[in-house]
């Protein structure tokens, strides 16, 4: 094995154990609050990806979870290595194994049918995708209902594919199954857990 | 802070591990997600599932409550309000209002909860199924086909039986309109205050390793029959001591002839009440210095 000196990898959090507490709360409260855009990416200075879905990576996966990189993010120099470095998560070619997926919307596009959906019996063996998107203010307007919402939250997430309407249609049909999406910026985060309902009239 | 430990005991695989579970109880309302569940410094039936989630969500500017039963001062409520303070150096309240996470076992405070806030239950049995089917294979199937007529069956027999629906805790509800979940043995009383709470509530079972969760702004229904509808238990009295009527009340039974009162469960709420000018009826009867007239002393217990 040549002894190669690769590019110093980029810093995992300032404060593992606060800023990983304040990344999960982000993260739990977006579930909990579909549609509220829910600071993040704290502590986080130096990184490859965007900060707040480097976070949530760092945050929430270790050795016990397999992560899937869209094509886009697995190259993008130094970001596998650093995500396999601070995370210590084995890398998946394999979207159906994952239990949690980084893509890039607009490069990567988005298909989630092509993740684990869990089963009916452990429905929770689902893959929790982590979205990069270049906004999420500006976006088109989805609204949705369900747990978590009151009366109708509004996504304005920028950069989804053509088509997401009925491929969340299409998730939320096989409730329990189905795949919950957190949409990241560098600074901000969105949930959208598979409990949520798209309105009748968005096309 | 004692130095020998984590912030909140747990070591960080063990609060990623929680979290996630965390998070696909949020996306899966009143699914119970099978976790890790460690071995805390306390037994099982103490909250060592409720101790879990508590620790993996809580940082360093929460204010955190613990009832039980309602109380803030019993001695499963001061121990766990202690654990976190020494292992997480925390600010601890009494104050429902103050509170940002509240623990708690077989109660929901009185007080309207808000959207800044976590509830968190102890959970003993969190399989509602379970004593009608002991199989954990055949209740997970169950719930996979959302096949629950036998629930129907259970409440109907005690209606068979007793005239009515007897289950008065642990009152079985359906989250969301698909799974079937045990409330944790709360007294149906606060059935009708899971549903469309703005508070998220998270369920933790430490010995049965399941955490589960009912996001806010979730419809709840108590499992119930048209001509049999569910409803919430009736007091025949005030709060002795601060006059309410619309708490869940304990009976003190007060002396060896017969002597009793009923008083809130939930003692904030009264000690609240009481600080406004409520006045019960056998209010300057009760003892001095006892819990049931006096605020806990927080500081003196800890």
């Amino acid at each position: 094995m040549s002894l190669a000196v690769s590019a110093p990898l980029a810093g995992s959090f300032l404060e593992p154990v606060f800023d990983s507490q304040r990344a999960f709360r982000a993260a739990m409260d977006a579930l909990a609050h579909p549609g509220v855009v829910q600071p993040a990416g704290h502590g986080l200075p130096d990184t490859p990806l965007p900060a707040a879905a480097a976070a949530l990576v760092l945050a929430l996966c270790d050795y016990e979870t397999p992560l899937f990189l869209g094509p886009s993010i697995e190259t993008l120099p130094g970001t596998a290595a650093y995500l396999r470095f601070h995370s210590d998560a084995m890398l998946v070619t394999d979207p159906a194994m994952a239990a949690f997926a980084v893509i890039d919307l607009v490069r990567d596009g988005l298909d989630l049918a092509v993740f684990a959906q869990g089963t009916p019996e452990y429905p929770d063996r689902s893959t929790t995708v982590i979205a990069l998107s270049p906004g999420l203010t500006d976006g088109p307007p989805l609204t949705f209902s369900g747990p978590g919402i009151a009366a109708t939250a509004t996504l304005q997430v920028a950069g989804l594919p053509a088509g997401f309407a009925q491929q969340w249609r299409a998730n939320r049909a096989a409730f329990p199954l189905g795949v919950d999406i957190i949409f990241a910026t560098s600074d901000a985060i969105i949930g959208l857990p598979r409990s949520a309902r798209l309105s009748k009239d968005e096309r | 802070m004692t130095t020998a430990y984590n912030f909140a005991y747990l070591d960080e695989q063990t609060k990623r591990m929680i979290r996630r579970a965390i998070l696909k109880a949020i996306a899966i309302p009143g699914y119970q997600v099978p976790f890790a569940s460690r071995e805390m410094p306390m037994p099982y039936g103490w909250g060592t599932g409720g101790v879990q989630v508590t620790a993996a969500i809580l940082g360093p500017n929460d204010v955190l409550k613990v009832i039980d039963q309602g109380a803030d001062d019993t001695t499963n409520a001061v121990s766990i309000r202690a654990f976190f303070a020494r292992t997480a150096d925390i600010a601890v309240t009494t104050k429902t209002s103050e509170a940002t996470i509240i623990q708690t076992r077989h109660r929901i405070p009185e007080e309207p909860l808000t959207a800044n806030q976590v509830l968190v239950y102890q959970v003993p049995i969190p399989e509602p199924l379970r004593f009608l089917e002991p199989r954990e294979t055949e209740t997970r199937t169950m719930h996979a086909l959302s096949e629950y007529g036998l629930m129907h069956v259970k409440l109907y027999e005690d209606i068979a039986r007793h005239g009515h629906i007897a289950t008065a805790y642990a009152y079985p509800v359906e989250v969301a309109g698909r799974y079937v979940m045990d409330p944790s043995p709360i007294p149906k009383f606060d059935n009708p205050k899971i549903s469309g709470s703005a508070a998220l509530q998270l369920f933790g079972a430490g010995r049965e390793k399941r955490i589960y969760a009912v996001p806010p702004h979730t419809a709840v229904v108590s499992l119930d029959f048209e001509d049999h509808p569910f409803e919430r238990n009736k007091f025949d009295h005030p709060c002795a001591l601060c006059n309410a009527t619309d708490s869940y009340l304990d009976e003190v039974v007060t002396d060896d002839r017969g002597g009793r009162m009923y008083v809130c469960s939930d003692t904030d709420y009264c000690e609240d009440r009481r600080a406004h000018g409520h006045r019960g009826a056998q209010l300057a009867e009760a003892p001095a210095g006892s819990a049931l007239g006096q605020k806990p002393n927080i500081e003196a217990a800890e």
